[in-house]
């Protein structure tokens, strides 16, 4: 299943509503590079608001993805993780140290738009 | 006798399989939010493990209703090639699959119990409970 990006004048803006199998995850990955490539976008936000469950498998590839992006210019932000997600991910052990967060998709516009804009 | 729920590992979606199987058990059980999002969890890394490392395997599901408390036990088999050093694959941060190494030490966190039966050629047993609070 493709996970759509909106463009969103220099942010792309992706809502992840899905149950993220391991193939979803990695081809969303190729696709949000790819979209930061010919959109020439330098914030992107990803809201995981609808998402119940993070295992260690989708953690990596949202990390990577983050710095991927980087690699590239574009600064991520993830929104809207949820308490139980929160806690499951610590207790598991993944400390997602390196990537920046918000409360909601609300709040990451405004962090994105602080740190590029200034 | 009861008939368990189970869900054979063959592909990569059955990993979504199982841990959407087990939540929905979870949460027959009365398991809250965050219980449920524990035990989907350590399934999905169960779960993977068979897929990654097994090829296939199975994942089933037995509810626990005793008198002074109820849960729910996963067992994820296979008959892969089994773990050559245990205190290896228990320990944070080790992986030989270019994972996070978070998967057997971090389903032990998640659960209340956690029992590895490994032989080295011969497959690998994993049992978990989580009781109900």
């Amino acid at each position: 299943m493709r996970i759509p990006i909106l463009k969103l004048h220099n942010y792309l803006l992706i809502s992840i509503q899905i149950d993220l199998d391991d193939q979803s995850a990695i081809q969303f990955q190729e696709d949000l590079l790819n979209k930061i490539h010919k959109s020439g976008a330098t914030g992107v936000v990803i809201d995981l608001t609808s998402v119940d469950i993070i295992d260690s498998f989708i953690a990596k590839v949202l990390g990577d993805v983050v710095t991927m992006s980087d690699l590239m210019g574009a600064r991520v932000v993830l929104t809207g993780i949820q308490p139980a997600v929160a806690m499951t991910l610590i207790e598991l052990g993944i400390h997602m140290q390196d990537v920046q967060t918000a409360l909601d998709l609300e709040q990451g516009l405004i962090k994105l738009r602080q740190e590029l804009e200034g | 006798m009861e008939i368990k729920p189970c869900v054979n590992i063959r592909q990569e979606w059955d990993i979504v399989g199982a841990r959407q199987l087990g939540r929905e058990k979870a949460k027959e059980l009365g398991f809250g939010t965050v219980d449920q999002a524990r035990i989907a969890t350590a399934i999905s890394e169960l779960a993977r493990n068979i897929y990654l490392y097994a090829g296939t395997g199975k994942v089933y599901f037995e509810t626990i209703d005793r008198l002074d408390k109820k849960g729910l036990k996963v067992v994820a088999v296979d008959e892969g090639p089994g773990i050559r050093d245990l205190s290896q694959v228990m320990q944070d941060g080790y992986s030989t699959s270019g994972g996070l190494g978070a998967g057997l030490p971090g389903v032990k966190r998640l659960m209340d119990t956690f029992e590895i039966n490994t032989e080295w050629g011969e497959g690998t047993e994993i049992i978990a409970v989580k009781w109900v609070r």
